[in-house]
């Protein structure tokens, strides 16, 4: 279990978490979601150990984070993170491998990787002209790459892993963090697409001003109350079994 | 046909580092040789490596064959080994600044960090003197490179505080302050060459271009254990390095210890530039070229990238070395002048190519 408990976190005056607290369990997918300025790049930042939090404390299977070495943690847990310009010229397969632990098998790994978010015929080609989503698909490799060469099936945080990926590929990639879950990973994931959030989600956390607004299955938590809450839109909340949906076509300011 | 194509790039790999390291030292050898060879004497190859050999074996030369053996061990050896060290050590330290700050324009002659090295040297040979009297020899010799080594320490560590905020390197911040920490050096070099005497300054004329022409053993002897230092610094880096590429942020998620990594980079930096400005003068372009060639010739991984940078660097040091010995013999040109004509146009061209790339 990857645990963040009563976070506070406050910049400048400004308080970003204000007792915060997710929970990431083995072969299970939690979803931050919650309107800008809520603190889910925060809270994702001090999951992944960027940040140290103030107040309270992040545990992974009951260690504590703060006194983890770069190393060891990265043999834990990978991170996608939202966009990453990369300095030199490298190509697809270097970037994938840039988190490799350095093995006999890393090769392979990258192969295996690549194939999974749909690019090995690019494994060869340069990073920088890449499209925004290919880029994403090839730092989500670079992370699986990291998270098989580590030890047991690991955690994958991702920041809004759809964000630059059109219909198709997001799709792709929801099914990868089912398939993921499915192998025991543990998934955390800042989405900002609600549909897409109840789609892939075991669990949805909603932040709100740094503190956790609201908690549990998609079908819990997206209802018209609480998205009128966490929001301030009213909307219909529907239903397409066995999630819930909402579309933005009938959603109105409050 | 994935597959295939995929085999194939792995099977093309291992050979491309052979490929490269090879091409790499065979160019050394070509100009090690070459740099014994030519001169107002030109000695055949094959009685240099004749003359090495008998050195080696701890045969001393006699009659005819002493003056060859006296221009090769004493003349030119020294100059020829700190050839290859000055330039494999500033191409090293150019290829770590440009990769920890992420940009493929930083190099310790252009931002700042060889002028702080040079005015620590030049406030050494100015005040040292006076201290040296003090100190033990051995202290005294080493106080040069050392000067340089704490000055170019201090310009790379003030500008990387200047330029990095929160994790993020300002590319612009960075070659700005590399301009005003430049011209500050400059200025305190040329204001302590205001109160020195005549024969100091007979000294300090060479740092503006530098020389290889002062090379002596103890040079050598006091140049070799900082660019020891950079080559073992390197071995620790190069996976570091690959994975800043991508970010602080990012390397940190890979499992890098990016703080140390920064501060391993500026000590081999500081290391690398320092000690070659102390005994060679500040020699711009080798740093920011040969790096470039091996990117656009192997690829941008460090793990390839470092020590080609170091063969070729030390290999086309000497190769301008002797371009700069014979050209205009027996007059001698400034290093710093034969590497500066051909690097800053190879440097445009270089620019102008990448703008074509990026405008389609």
């Amino acid at each position: 279990m990857y645990r963040a408990l009563d976070i506070g976190v406050a910049v400048g005056g400004r308080t970003l978490l204000d007792g915060a607290a997710v929970d990431i369990r083995p072969g299970h997918v939690a979803v931050l979601i919650g309107p800008n300025g809520a603190g889910k790049s925060t809270l994702f930042k001090v999951l992944a150990g960027e940040r140290r939090p103030q107040r309270g404390q992040v545990t992974l299977d009951g260690a504590d984070l703060a006194g983890l070495k770069p190393a060891r943690l990265a043999r834990l847990r990978a991170v996608l993170p939202q966009s990453v310009h990369v300095a030199f010229p490298f190509t697809v397969e270097e970037v994938a491998g840039i988190g490799a632990a350095p093995g006999r098998d890393s090769a392979a790994r990258i192969r295996r990787a690549l194939a999974r978010v749909e690019l090995a015929n690019l494994a060869g080609h340069s990073y920088d002209p890449l499209s925004g989503g290919e880029k994403q698909r090839v730092q989500l490799a670079r992370a699986l790459v990291q998270l098989e060469g580590g030890e047991g099936p690991g955690y994958l945080l991702l920041d809004e892993p759809t964000a630059s990926l059109d219909l198709a590929q997001q799709l792709l990639v929801l099914r990868l963090i089912r398939d993921l879950a499915g192998e025991g990973v543990g998934v955390l994931a800042v989405l900002h697409d609600l549909n897409l959030a109840a789609m892939v989600a075991d669990e949805i956390v909603a932040l709100k001003q740094g503190r956790v607004a609201a908690q549990g299955t998609p079908a819990d938590v997206l209802t018209d109350a609480r998205i009128a809450e966490l929001y301030g839109v009213s909307v219909r909340i529907g239903w397409a079994p066995p999630t819930p949906f909402l579309l933005p076509q009938a959603a109105s300011r409050a | 046909m994935a597959v295939s194509a995929a085999t194939e790039l792995r099977a093309r790999r291992p050979r491309r580092t052979l490929l490269a390291l090879g091409l790499c030292a065979l160019l050394v050898i070509v100009a090690f040789l070459a740099s014994l060879a030519i001169g107002p004497v030109t000695i055949a190859p094959g009685r240099i490596v004749e003359i090495l050999a008998a050195a080696l074996r701890g045969e001393r030369a006699s009659g005819a064959a002493l003056r060859e053996a006296v221009i090769v061990l004493d003349v030119r050896l020294p100059r020829t080994l700190l050839g290859l060290l000055v330039g494999g050590g500033i191409a090293l330290a150019g290829a770590v600044t440009q990769g920890i700050f992420r940009n493929p324009l930083a190099d310790p002659g252009l931002i700042g960090i060889s002028n702080g090295a040079a005015l620590a040297a030049a406030v050494w040979i100015v005040a040292g003197g006076h201290l040296a009297f003090y100190l033990p020899p051995a202290l005294a010799d080493a106080g040069l490179p050392l000067m340089a080594f704490c000055g170019a320490l201090i310009a790379t560590v003030a500008l990387y505080a200047i330029s990095t905020h929160e994790g993020r390197t300002s590319v612009v911040t960075m070659l700005f302050a590399g301009i005003a920490i430049a011209a500050l050096a400059a200025a305190g070099t040329g204001l302590t060459v205001f109160v020195a005497s005549d024969q100091q300054l007979r000294d300090f004329t060479f740092w503006s271009f530098g020389s290889l022409g002062g090379a002596t053993w103890q040079k050598v002897a006091a140049a070799l254990p900082f660019m020891l230092l950079l080559a073992v610094i390197c071995t620790r880096l190069a996976r570091a390095l690959d994975a800043v590429a991508l970010g602080e942020a990012e390397a940190f998620h890979v499992g890098i210890d990016v703080q140390r990594a920064k501060w391993l980079a500026i000590l081999g930096i500081a290391a690398g530039a320092g000690a070659s400005v102390a005994v060679a003068g500040v020699i711009g372009f080798v740093g920011l070229v040969v790096p470039h060639l091996i990117r656009l010739m192997f690829g941008p991984g460090h793990r390839l990238l470092l020590p080609c940078a170091g063969l070729l660097g030390g290999a086309l040091l000497l190769g301008a070395d002797v371009v700069a010995r014979t050209i205009v013999s027996p007059a001698e040109l400034p290093l710093g002048v034969v590497t500066a004509g051909f690097g800053a146009p190879f440097f445009l061209w270089l620019l102008l190519r990448r703008r074509a790339a990026l405008m389609g």
